[in-house]
């Protein structure tokens, strides 16, 4: 009868630990989902808002993103105003409190990251749309990877304390991974460090930070703004000048002006996707990396833009 | 330094001391006669100090019985920042500018709470002949208004607590200002309620909703202008409620709403409370859903009911004035492809509207409606089309109908410029062709983009 009641007693503490289920997390882009995805593990579900072939300025704040955001118990943002066209309005009209800003279910990705491009001194929209907190397109380094990995684990520790080892350990296990990954990426691209290139938008920063490649131009004339004939014919003649051969473009902008670059300067004209799911075979934040270094090292091989 | 080093250096500085005592002293008179002239200088200085002083004192205005008899302590030194350049001269600052909230070193740290704030501006204009509607934007006056600074919406948006936020859109015409909206949004009620309170344009169909800078025209659809209120629309102080409708198949949502009974504007009314019983009512049921990743469907049903301010004729006692019901349905179809969403996208719209107005002379029945397509045809140009027709709401006999054709421009997500060919044909009067034009700016926080 003891041993009966001990047994029921140990059930009725572990009943509410076991009673909480998985945590249900929304990430606004599916880079934040595919790190969330290596540090939850399977103690969380975890869905995204916009598609990584998509221009995640530009989301529509669309109903169906309420209903999911509704039944978030995390929502893991970008942050640096990437999203201030279409967050606000899906968090205000979620109904969850867990999720508004500042509460414990919001987490902001960036507050650890290495943020490049912060503007300093007066900035006006004469600029095109700057981001008065930083170029937020931060996960693009794998040092920054493993930061938001960190911040994610905090989070998910902070919500379920029961599986805070969990969540450690399996972060950790990111970390080392992409250390060792990140390793075979610098070597990758250590032969070319310095080739100069051009992107369309500022989606690269960070990234050609960590891998030695030197922007030197933008196809738009300032950040948001579509190019225009004069700037384009500037970026043509210095290209020409610096003998720059390659041109990376983000799989939702038109290749319209770019090709024309291209064939003006004999650049090779490149679609480069920022965001785990910018094309099919990117399926995780490794596989981004993996891609997107083949991608510009083939490039740079092929039209000698690294000599 | 070695020792031997260090005695070379005591013998080089005491032959120099020594050198420069024999110096002084065949140099003395020179020296006296230079203190002398210093001197002479400075009791010259000092006498036209004197004069300076007395000469100020002499045009200073004499100090005020309530000035303090201590001087001022010392402002704190204010950070400055240079004037920006060009801005110097004609009229413009000059000098270092203060940085106001930048002491302490927390830029900006007393700013942090301030509400985010924007500006929009919308200039009108109209060329073209309309002689029943000299004012192309509103039925009210008779003054032809060709160009117009038509609204200047400034919004004012924070954080209230952690269980709401406020929301404020005030309206500067070129007449008068007005709080278009301004409410409070519980963000974290229970049972999946949204709730508001304050002014706010009512959840009647989807044009009533939105705010001119939004909308896909330089005017409002006619059936707005006859039937629900012209541009104020439903526009009005209460309460509203609204619930997601859980079910495994779409988006629904519900909404209640409770206003005073005062909406639309001079010239286009529709609810006028005469007691404080005569409040209105708006209801909306909402469906939404993702057809795929780039097209979807937005239905809904409204239905509102408020008093008109009219009285039947036969009556002797004041037992509440007549009333005017609407109902209205609306769809929305929405194509955006998602990988060239800033590139291309289609958006079509219809609203039909029924309304029973109940005036002395009887009950009028009339309805009118619009359908409209709006194609983006590259990331700066917009094309669209719309039809319109509607009953009169004190004459249901009488139809007016018309047509648009719309170009709009996007120089950047902050301006815009919209030439709109209008052509209404009205059930009483000679038809109107017009060509509205349309300049609309934005300055200030970034707000969200229009679903």
């Amino acid at each position: 009868m003891k041993k009966a009641l001990l047994v029921l007693f140990a059930f009725l503490l572990a009943a509410p630990a076991f009673a909480q289920g998985k945590l249900n997390v929304i990430a606004t882009t599916e880079d934040l989902a595919a790190i969330a995805r290596e540090v939850g593990g399977d103690r969380i579900s975890i869905d995204s808002i916009a598609k990584g072939y998509q221009d995640p300025h530009f989301v529509e704040a669309k109903p169906s993103f309420i209903l999911k955001l509704q039944k978030a118990d995390v929502l893991i943002a970008v942050g640096r105003e990437l999203e201030i066209g279409w967050l606000p309005p899906l968090i205000q009209q979620s109904r969850n409190a867990k999720i508004q800003p500042g509460a414990e279910g919001y987490l902001d990705a960036s507050l650890q990251a290495q943020i490049l491009e912060v503007p300093t001194g007066q900035i006006t929209r004469a600029m095109g749309d700057v981001h008065p907190l930083g170029n937020p397109h931060y996960w693009m380094d794998p040092e920054n990877g493993k930061l938001i990995a960190k911040e994610i684990a905090d989070k998910l520790s902070q919500l379920r304390p029961n599986d805070r080892a969990y969540f450690t350990q399996r972060q950790a296990d990111f970390t080392s991974r992409l250390d060792t990954a990140e390793k075979g990426w610098l070597a990758k691209m250590a032969p070319y460090k310095g080739t100069k290139m051009v992107t369309y938008h500022r989606s690269f920063p960070n990234f050609a930070e960590r891998f030695g490649l030197d922007i030197m131009g933008y196809v738009e004339p300032r950040p948001g703004i579509p190019p225009t004939p004069q700037h384009t014919l500037d970026l043509i003649n210095e290209m020409k000048r610096q003998n720059v051969k390659l041109v990376l473009v983000e799989p939702y902008f038109d290749l319209k002006t770019p090709n024309a670059i291209g064939r003006d300067t004999g650049a090779q004209v490149l679609v480069v996707p920022p965001s785990v799911g910018g094309v099919k075979e990117i399926t995780d934040y490794f596989k981004l990396f993996d891609y997107d270094i083949n991608l510009i090292v083939e490039a740079i091989k092929k039209s000698g833009a690294g000599k | 330094m070695r020792p031997s080093g260090l005695r070379a250096s005591v013998v080089t500085l005491c032959v120099m001391l020594g050198s420069s005592s024999a110096f002084a002293q065949d140099s003395a008179q020179t020296v006296q006669q230079q203190i002398d002239q210093l001197r002479q200088e400075l009791q010259q200085i000092q006498q036209r100090l004197s004069e300076l002083e007395a000469k100020a004192s002499a045009t200073a205005p004499a100090p005020s019985p309530q000035s303090p008899s201590a001087a001022p302590a010392a402002p704190a030194a204010q950070p400055a920042a240079p004037v920006p350049p060009g801005a110097e001269g004609a009229g413009g600052p000059s000098g270092a500018l203060p940085l106001y909230g930048a002491a302490g070193g927390a830029v900006s740290g007393s700013k942090v709470f301030n509400p985010d704030m924007a500006v929009i501006g919308d200039f009108l204009g109209a060329a073209g002949k309309n002689d029943m509607q000299p004012d192309p934007f509103s039925r009210a006056g008779d003054h032809p208004m060709p160009l117009a600074m038509h609204e200047s919406e400034a919004s004012f948006q924070a954080v209230v607590d952690p269980y709401a936020r406020a929301d404020f859109f005030i309206s500067f015409g070129e007449e008068g200002v007005d709080l278009e909206e301004g409410y409070l949004t519980f963000t974290s009620l229970p049972g999946g309620l949204l709730a508001k309170v304050g002014k706010m344009r009512a959840a009647f169909g989807k044009v009533n909703s939105l705010h001119n800078h939004v909308l896909p025209w330089a005017d409002r659809p006619l059936v707005f202008y006859n039937l629900v209120g012209g541009e104020d629309g439903i526009d009005d102080a209460g309460f509203s409620v609204a619930r997601l409708i859980p079910n495994p198949w779409l988006f629904l949502e519900a909404t209640g709403q409770v206003f005073r009974g005062d909406s639309g504007g001079e010239g286009s009314p529709l609810f006028q409370t005469t007691r404080r019983s005569e409040l209105s009512y708006v209801g909306h049921l909402r469906a939404y859903q993702d057809i795929n990743d780039d097209t979807n469907i937005d239905l809904g049903y409204s239905y509102s009911r408020g008093h008109n301010g009219l009285f039947a004729s036969n009556t002797l006692i004041n037992d509440g004035s007549l009333v005017t019901q609407l109902h209205g349905i609306d769809a929305t179809v929405r194509w955006r492809p998602l990988q060239r969403s800033i590139y291309h996208s289609f958006i079509g719209r219809t609203e039909w509207i029924w309304s029973r107005r109940d005036q002395p002379t009887g009950l009028q029945s009339g309805s009118g409606g619009y359908v409209s397509a709006d194609y983006q045809v590259g990331r700066r140009w917009f094309t669209g089309v719309r039809y319109d027709r509607s009953n009169r709401p004190d004459n249901a006999s009488l139809l007016d109908t018309g047509g648009s054709f719309i170009v709009t421009y996007w120089p950047s997500e902050f301006s815009q410029v919209r030439g709109q060919y209008r052509r209404t044909n009205y059930a009483d009067g000679p038809s109107a062709n017009e060509l509205l034009f349309q300049f609309q700016f934005s300055i200030g926080a970034h707000g969200a983009h229009p679903f």
